[in-house]
């Protein structure tokens, strides 16, 4: 479980992210949502310490992240994978090398229990036959893909994804919710994803913030999503045409149904 | 002024974190290895060739400027010898390297930052400056000097052929001037020289490529910065060095 008291963060003077109180649960995928620029990237990267917030506390399993030791740091993040929204990928080592890394560096397994390792990781994100060819030979999904399974190779406590399937079309994206939300009911794991796409927050939005402006607008899950009164939301939600025909539907059967 | 009092202590606190027992030594000596070759053997050539041709052109000139009659032609080879070892091949050599290694390193370790590559190093939980730069000062300082030895030879050498060639002085001269009066501790004090230039190549290179903020162009701009910073650093560190090792 993770828990966020009173995130604050500001760049040169401008609030990014202001007051956020959140909790994340062993288990649930849980997505953060929001337009462009409203603070998604900086509130993960805040979670994973790669940013100093101002004042606010990040709260690991009870523990406080800022008064943890450098070796209790390091050892939490061992169960930590991270999806980076640029991938993040090794771009000097190939795919089997990137998703090796974590194990090379964490563990004394044998060399082929390390390659049956990643050669299960790879197949479950959908990407077989890839394994010695270099990230700028791979289009810009399937990065994503070596990210995830970089990401999930070492069995992490805690993942956290940032737009895990912006770039991706819809039939892999879907693929690669599920095996996220699967992964995370299978090993018990607080997952955290930025997103913004809405096939994403109905599919597996176990929880769903909404940030607007660095605030948190809206929570709830993605049951409520359709039946929120609160204007961002609905804002955000219908900005596509298709979902206000949905929730258009949706509010006439409500409607002749009582 | 006080922002370059507060570079140089960001400067130390990166070597402070950079000198931490590695996390994995199978990693770590596979990295080294890497490094050699990346840093120390292609940079080979290149030195070689510089080396070569101006090895002759010092023996031209030093011949050029001990014409005198009296002096023994001898003294051409001496001299040469004596200026490769001292200053030619170390410092001007570091020089160059600076400019290649120096923009190399900047440029690989900035991308990797611009391109969170570093944060992804961070995330897993890896100490990424001893990961990253710890390697590279290992081999830079202990491979170049085999580098500048290898100058030092094919200078001389490409002196005699010069010698030759142009008739200034005598093969039998030159070697007889190459061999005498032979001081180890001038040979002492090169290497010491181009260990400490390694460590400014690796180092300065490191802390701009680590540093970098922003995209493609800041990784640019930090490249030539590190070239320019490092190269000053080696020539002031030269009169320093020279002053204590040689100075009376
Ligand atoms: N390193 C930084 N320095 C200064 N400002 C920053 C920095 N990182 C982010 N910001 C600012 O913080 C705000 C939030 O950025 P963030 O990257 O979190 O947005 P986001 O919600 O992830 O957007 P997107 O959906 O486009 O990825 C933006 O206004 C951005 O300009
Ligand atoms: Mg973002």
């Amino acid at each position: 479980m993770i828990e966020v008291r009173n995130l604050n963060k500001e760049f040169d003077g401008v609030q990014v992210l202001k007051g956020i109180d959140a909790t994340f649960e062993n288990g649930k995928t849980s997505l953060v949502i929001g337009t462009s620029g409203s603070g998604k990237t900086v509130f993960l990267k805040c979670l994973l310490g790669l940013i100093q917030p101002e004042k606010g506390d990040i709260i690991y399993d009870g523990q406080i992240y800022n008064e943890m030791s450098n070796n209790e740091k390091r050892d939490l993040k061992k169960d930590i994978g991270m999806v980076f929204q640029g991938s993040a990928l090794f771009d000097s080592s190939t795919v089997e090398e990137n998703v090796m890394f974590p194990l090379k560096m964490f563990t004394n397994q044998p060399y082929e229990e390390k390659l049956e390792r990643v050669n299960f990781v790879l197949d479950r994100v959908n990407l077989q036959n890839a394994n010695k060819k270099f990230p700028a030979e791979l289009s810009g999904g399937m990065q994503k893909r070596v990210a995830i399974a970089r990401a999930i190779v070492m069995n992490p406590k805690y993942l956290f994804c940032d737009e895990p399937n912006s770039g991706l079309d819809p039939k892999t994206s879907t693929v690669i919710d599920n095996l996220i939300q699967e992964i995370t009911k299978e090993y018990n794991i607080t997952t955290i994803i930025n997103s913004h796409d809405m096939n994403s927050v109905m599919e597996i939005g176990e929880k769903i913030i909404l940030l607007k402006h660095g605030v948190k607008e809206w929570e709830g899950t993605n049951d409520e999503v359709f039946k929120t009164d609160n204007e961002s939301l609905v804002d955000f939600v219908y900005s596509s045409n298709l979902f206000k025909k949905v929730r258009e539907a949706q509010l006439r059967q409500d409607n002749s149904g009582s | 002024m006080i922002n370059y009092f507060k570079y140089i202590g960001k400067y130390f606190i990166m070597l402070k974190e950079v000198f931490k027992r590695p996390q994995k030594g199978s990693i770590f000596r596979e990295s080294i290895f890497k490094e050699i070759e990346d840093l120390g053997i292609n940079s080979i050539g290149i030195v070689a060739f510089i080396s070569f041709f101006v090895g002759g052109v010092v023996v031209i000139q030093t011949a050029l400027n001990l014409d005198n009659p009296i002096t023994p032609k001898y003294l051409i080879g001496y001299a040469s010898r004596e200026s490769l070892i001292l200053e030619f091949s170390p410092t001007l050599i570091s020089i160059i390297l600076a400019g290649k290694v120096g923009s190399y390193i900047t440029s690989s370790i900035g991308t990797m930052r611009v391109t969170e590559q570093i944060d992804a190093l961070e995330v897993m939980g890896i100490n990424s400056l001893n990961y990253l730069v710890l390697p590279k000062i290992i081999a830079n300082v202990f491979f170049y000097p085999f580098v500048i030895i290898i100058s030092i030879w094919l200078g001389i050498f490409g002196g005699w052929v010069a010698g030759n060639l142009t008739g200034l002085v005598s093969s039998a001269d030159y070697i007889m001037g190459i061999r005498s009066e032979f001081e180890p501790f001038h040979l002492v004090y090169s290497m010491i020289k181009t260990s400490v230039f390694a460590f400014v190549i690796a180092t300065i290179p490191a802390y701009q490529g680590f540093y970098v903020k922003g995209g493609a162009i800041e990784v640019g701009k930090a490249s030539t910065r590190a070239v320019v910073w490092t190269s000053i650093v080696i020539i002031v560190l030269n009169y320093f060095l020279t002053q204590m090792l040689l100075g009376k």
